[in-house]
């Protein structure tokens, strides 16, 4: 008996490192599911694929429709990212639908959406519970008849060279992405309201949305810069979507193609596309971008123990120690706007803190003259880097009875009357009583 | 605490002295014995209580009392005294040292040391809950000695015995009622009765003694006001009237100056003992009785001529300073604007004031006015023998009996403002029905006495005894001058009403012999009717403690945190879903999780469960207590904005449509709207109402279906019966199937009385728009509805 609770003591103690799964320990993703049309698209997408594995990834291929399919087996997630290049897919295989995907995302796994004009409802309203809408006419491809793909045929220019990129280094690399990125497919919107998606690729302001080949009869719903070509979403858990409206996109076929714009006389050997996927998954798949926060805390100047309570107007010091995620190690992470608050409805005390350039933030300030029950609240939200939220409750009491002060200069005319009274009312006592 | 003298009285004077001093000694004797058996009466009248239910501290203040008198125990008394709770009124937290009244807490907090340093291993819950019974014992005491001083032993005697069953004192000190009233009413009659000591002795020893009983009343409760006022005029009648005498003087000079100081020791009054209007009177009566000392002590020692002369000088001078500091007063509290009174005193002063700007005053219960029916239901026969007491006061009038019949009075009229003050009266209706029963059962076994063959020695003393009260007019203009020429020692200041009444009534039997013999025979009732009489007194009597005793064990003994009911068969329910959500709590959420639930329930939780909350019984908030009001009336979403940015991770709600237990949520639910409202003008309490109606049916208007208070009260209501009858309300409900977005439910007690309901995170991800379109742009735009509708932002 004893030995079998040794058994699986052991056995669960070793549960984290058998499973190579995305832990707050190790952010990055190892085991990846590919949910594909066809198996053909392996070949095709080849580059993209190989890139992933270099990286270190486990890719298990399926097609969208096995019968088999299933992302957790008793209640434990078999994979930490879900890669669905099954665009028309019309219903998924196995235990997996709509749900489950959201599940999957809202314990805090990572996804990738490719759609193109086959784009099944499945596929549209898995992007729409991630916050983006596609366009819902069917067969609508983005259109840009000012900054399209120059090819050698003189097609319907829905081949587009996007260069709006987001300028975000987190994102997508320190290395600027300099080739226009090539892409073929529909044309999607985000909610403007919706502070958790963003637009990674955007379409340029001539772009609209319609059938390439029928004869527009009424205004395209979707015009201009509100288009989004390829979106990331970063769910308030960290799990990070992107969506994008082209699998050609991650073909090797664009990633090799040469790009030249329309219009402009820069010609380039290579698209864009495969520097844009790689750091764009390198970001997705938390290689890059995430932050780790804790350690929260706090002492009165001059001590060493954390206290359970501040009085009004202690001085104190607040320490918290912030890591970004290297892809292998945890790193410092050196920023300087960090800020701490000292809050209670309404932030009494905001800091920026500093930083030692190894992870601990510091800072110093005096506890505001109002009592209550405070908090340290680090919430840091930066473009690209996973959100910090992270708080830490101490009450602040008045004054004892004993810590005030004893004696108020101003008023030494108020003692010093009183002890006359006292004096003379003694003496009168004493006057009226013995002298008769 | 109640050393019963030696009880004199009227006809035992006249007897030998030999024989008198045997009898006062056996009658010494006989009224410490029953003082002794009234303190047993009034103990364990009251331990119905834990005999029918358990020994637990019942409704919810005593709660927080418990808590508070827990962590005395355990921290001591300067950790008390700096004592700053996080754990209520989160997040502005509560200086629990500087906000409570210490009287009750420090008294059982001593009893439980003292009584765990004798090594009577009692734990704290124990002391709490037998404090109130006890000191129920130690106020019938302090009657008997308040009446003793105003009207002899006997009337003190059966006050005493009033006063330890009267149901209205009861309902706020039964076993576990651990409250500040248990302690307060002791320490008000207490203090009355060392007034009336110090008055009728002029001594400053009870003087000082009074200083201190009024600290302890101080301490103790909110109701000491009614002392600061009460004394003053009760000085100012006797000022005006022509009683003003040095006793007067030395009952209460001291009394403003010792207890004003002694009051502003107690950190909840502080200054208050000197800003507040409340105590203006005091002050005011304080100047008013020097300037009097002063021209009665410059009438002595001037000519009647000169005196004439200065008093035009000073009048004049002084109605000139007077006029200017007189406006300057009135200047001073107009520039505020309650006037300088509390809430709760300008509600006692206009009765509508509360109804009118104060919600959170008029939602409590006890703060209504009372009805008929429960002046019968708490004072029951003393109803009927209080003005009797008051015509027995006039017969003679003094000083002492005056304050009787001035107390009585003004706590007619509290008691009339608010069902809670009830309990003020108490005690003056039992002595003034103490005084009405004495001299009843004086007058009739008198006359019984004087009638029966055998014993009929002396008939005098019947005809005398009459003639007090024939001849009172007559003796009305000389006792009123009589207090002057009265010698200082003390004996004969006691003595004195009786001595001086029966000269008087001597003089005049003596001197005008025809009309008085007339009156002798008018007065003298006959055998028979007096022994009727006597017999329906004791009848009365009967009634009265048969009355006492079914009020304390079925109206009074419940603990309002168990329930019970007979169900047709006479089988016995208990309902306990209190303590079961209480202890849900406290064993399945985090300790600083905060849970919000309508004020009603703070002290409870924060005591029983341990857990956080944002309001309790101590409304020393209304902002903070109009934003729950304002979320339990908002729409589902809105109220999970408010609770989310107030760390709110628990919401309680109490309902008692399933079982009719009438004091649930859903009633209280106009006041949270009103409060609400009152801070927050976006609620508007017609919204809720169909045509002036309360309802919860169909015809309910949509806001009232909508707010979050109905959906957390019937969510998957209408499956226990599957219609959704309430039966409170008698109704169906209106909404019976509907889903919750933000809450989810986490615990229903047995009887569903007590649902607690989790809130739910922010969602994960935000939806996008297409499809359901309206849905899911409600659920986009959540920050701007933040921006907009939380009162924090």
């Amino acid at each position: 008996m004893a030995k079998l609770a040794i058994f699986f003591a052991l056995t669960l103690s070793f549960l984290p490192f058998l499973s190579h799964s995305f832990s707050p320990d190790t952010p990055t993703d190892r085991r990846i599911l590919v949910l594909l049309d066809d198996f053909s698209l392996k070949s095709s997408h080849s580059i993209f694929f190989t890139s992933l594995k270099s990286r270190g990834f486990d890719l298990e291929f399926k097609l969208a429709d096995d019968p088999k399919l299933a992302l957790q087996r008793y209640g434990q997630y078999l994979y930490d990212g879900l890669v669905l290049f099954a665009p028309s897919v019309e219903r998924f295989g196995g235990a997996l639908d709509v749900a489950a995907v959201l599940d999957f995302v809202d314990s805090g796994h990572d996804l990738i959406v490719a759609a193109d004009t086959t784009a099944s409802d499945l596929i549209k309203s898995v992007a729409t519970e991630c916050g983006v809408d596609f366009d819902e006419e069917p067969s609508a491809m983005v259109i840009d008849h000012q900054n399209y793909a120059v090819s050698d045929v003189d097609g319907d220019h829905t081949l587009i060279a996007a260069d709006e990129l987001i300028n975000s280094d987190v994102i997508l690399g320190k290395t600027k992405i300099e080739a226009p990125v090539l892409f073929k497919g529909i044309a999607h919107s985000l909610n403007a309201a919706n502070t958790l998606a963003l637009k990674v690729l955007s379409a340029s302001p001539s772009a609209y949305s319609a059938h390439p080949t029928a004869k527009l009869s009424s205004p395209p719903s979707l015009t201009g810069s509100a288009i989004s070509l390829v979106s990331v979403v970063q769910a308030r858990n960290n799990a990070r979507i992107m969506i994008s409206g082209s699998l050609d996109l991650f073909s090797n076929r664009y990633m090799k193609s040469s790009v030249q714009k329309a219009g402009s006389p820069s010609k380039y050997e290579k698209s864009g596309n495969e520097q844009f996927v790689t750091e764009l998954s390198k970001w997705l798949f938390h290689e890059r971008g995430h932050l780790k926060a804790g350690n929260l805390r706090h002492v009165k100047v001059g001590e060493t123990n954390e206290p359970a309570m501040y009085r009004i107007k202690d001085d104190l010091e607040f320490y918290v120690d912030i890591y970004e995620w290297s892809g292998n190690s945890w790193e410092p992470y050196v920023a300087d706007d960090v800020q701490v608050q000292f809050y209670m409805m309404s932030p009494y005390v905001l800091k920026t803190l500093s930083t030692d350039k190894k992870g601990l933030y510091h800072t110093s300030f005096k506890v505001p003259d109002v009592y209550g029950v405070f908090q340290f609240k680090v919430e840091y939200q930066k473009l690209g880097y996973t959100s910090l939220s992270l708080s830490k409750q101490i009450p602040v009491r008045p004054f004892r009875h004993n810590e005030y002060e004893r004696f108020i200069t101003t008023a030494f005319p108020y003692y010093g009357a009183s002890f006359t009274t006292m004096a003379g009312f003694f003496i009168f006592s004493v006057v009226y009583l013995y002298n008769k | 605490m109640a050393s019963p003298e030696s009880a004199v009285n009227g006809p035992t004077m006249t007897a030998g002295a030999a024989s008198k001093s045997l009898r006062n000694a056996f009658g010494g004797v006989i009224a410490f014995i029953i003082l002794v058996l009234i303190g047993v009466l009034a103990f364990s009248i009251r331990l119905f209580s834990v005999i029918k239910y358990e020994s637990v501290i019942h409704e919810f203040d005593p709660y927080f009392n418990y808590r508070v008198t827990q962590f005395l125990s355990k921290n001591g008394i300067y950790d008390f005294w700096n004592w700053f709770d996080d754990r209520t009124w989160y997040p502005l937290g509560r200086v629990i040292g500087g906000t409570v009244y210490p009287g009750l807490t420090l008294t059982a907090g001593t009893i439980w040391k003292v009584v765990n340093s004798l090594n009577i291993p009692l734990s704290v819950e124990t002391v709490c809950v037998f404090t109130a019974p006890i000191f129920s014992a130690f106020a019938s005491w302090a009657a008997y000695l308040l009446t003793k001083e105003v009207k002899g032993p006997g009337a003190g005697l059966t006050a005493a015995a009033l006063l330890a069953m009267v149901p209205s004192y009861i309902s706020r000190s039964v076993a576990g009622s651990y409250d500040n009233e248990a302690v307060a009413i002791f320490a008000l009659v207490f203090t009355f009765y060392l007034y009336i000591k110090t008055l009728n002795t002029g001594s400053l020893f009870y003087a000082t003694l009074n200083a201190l009983a009024y600290f302890y009343m101080v301490c103790s409760w909110g109701g000491y006001t009614f002392i600061i006022n009460l004394i003053p005029m009760h000085v100012l009648l006797c000022i005006v009237t022509g009683r003003y005498s040095s006793r007067l003087y030395i009952a209460y000079a001291p009394l403003v100056v010792l207890g004003t100081l002694l009051a502003s020791l107690v950190p909840v009054v502080g200054f208050n003992a000197v800003l507040t209007s409340e105590h203006f009177a005091s002050f005011l009566v304080f100047i008013i009785i020097h300037v009097v000392a002063l021209a009665y002590y410059i009438k002595g020692i001037l000519s009647p001529k000169m005196f004439k002369v200065a008093v035009t000088l000073v009048v004049s001078a002084g109605l000139a300073v007077c006029c200017a500091v007189i406006a300057i007063l009135i200047a001073v509290v107009a520039s505020s604007p309650t006037k300088g009174w509390s809430g709760r005193s300008l509600t006692l002063l206009d009765p509508t004031y509360a109804s009118k700007y104060i919600p959170i005053i008029a939602s409590v219960s006890e703060h209504q006015p009372p009805t008929w029916p429960s002046y019968f239901m708490d004072i029951n026969v003393l109803a009927f023998l209080v003005p009797a007491g008051i015509i027995a006061c006039f017969m003679p009038l003094t000083d002492s009996s005056s304050f009787v019949i001035l107390y009585i009075v003004t706590s007619v009229y509290f008691s009339g403002v608010m069902v809670r003050l009830m309990l003020v009266l108490a005690p003056a209706a039992c002595i003034l029905s103490g005084i009405a029963l004495s001299e009843a059962f004086n007058v009739l076994t008198r006359s019984i006495k004087f009638q029966l063959p055998g014993i009929a020695g002396n008939p005098s003393i019947a005809v005398r005894m009459w003639c007090i009260m024939s001849t009172s007019k007559e003796n009305g203009s000389s006792t009123v001058v009589a207090p002057n020429d009265i010698p200082k020692t003390e004996e004969a200041a006691k003595e004195k009403p009786a001595k001086k009444n029966r000269k008087k009534e001597k003089e005049n039997v003596e001197k005008k012999p025809t009309p008085s013999k007339t009156e002798k025979r008018l007065l003298v009732l006959p055998l028979e009717a007096s022994v009727i009489a006597v017999l329906l007194l004791v009848l009365l009597g009967a009634f009265y403690v048969v009355h006492c005793v079914w009020a304390a064990a079925e109206a009074y003994s419940a603990p309002s945190i168990v329930l019970t009911s007979h169900s047709n068969d006479g089988g016995l329910h208990v309902f306990d879903d209190f303590r079961e959500a209480y202890s849900w709590l406290s064993h399945n959420t985090d300790v600083d999780d905060k849970v919000a639930s309508w004020w009603d329930y703070g002290y409870q939780t924060t005591a029983m469960a341990n857990r956080t909350v944002l309001v309790d019984n101590n409304t020393w908030n209304n902002t903070h207590i109009a934003t729950v009001g304002t979320a339990m009336s908002s729409p589902e979403k809105q109220a999970w904005e408010i609770f989310h940015s107030l760390d709110v991770k628990y919401v309680l709600v109490v309902f008692g449509g399933v079982v009719g237990y009438p004091s649930d949520d859903i009633n209280k639910f106009l006041w949270m709207v009103r409060i609400g409202g009152g801070v927050f003008p976006h609620i508007k309490e017609p919204d809720y109402l169909r045509d002036g109606q309360y309802r919860i049916d169909a015809q309910a208007t949509p806001t009232m279906l909508n707010c979050l208070m109905y959906k957390l009260s019937y969510f998957r209501f209408v499956e226990t019966d599957g219609k959704g009858f309430d039966r409170v309300r008698r109704t169906e409900i209106g909404k019976k199937h509907f889903k919750l977005t933000h809450f989810e439910e986490v615990f229903t007690t047995h009887h569903w009385m007590v649902r607690i309901y989790k809130l739910k995170p922010q969602r994960n991800r935000i939806r996008g728009k297409t499809k359901k379109s309206k849905s899911s742009r409600s659920v986009s735009s959540k920050r701007d509805v933040r921006g907009k509708r939380n009162p924090w932002h």
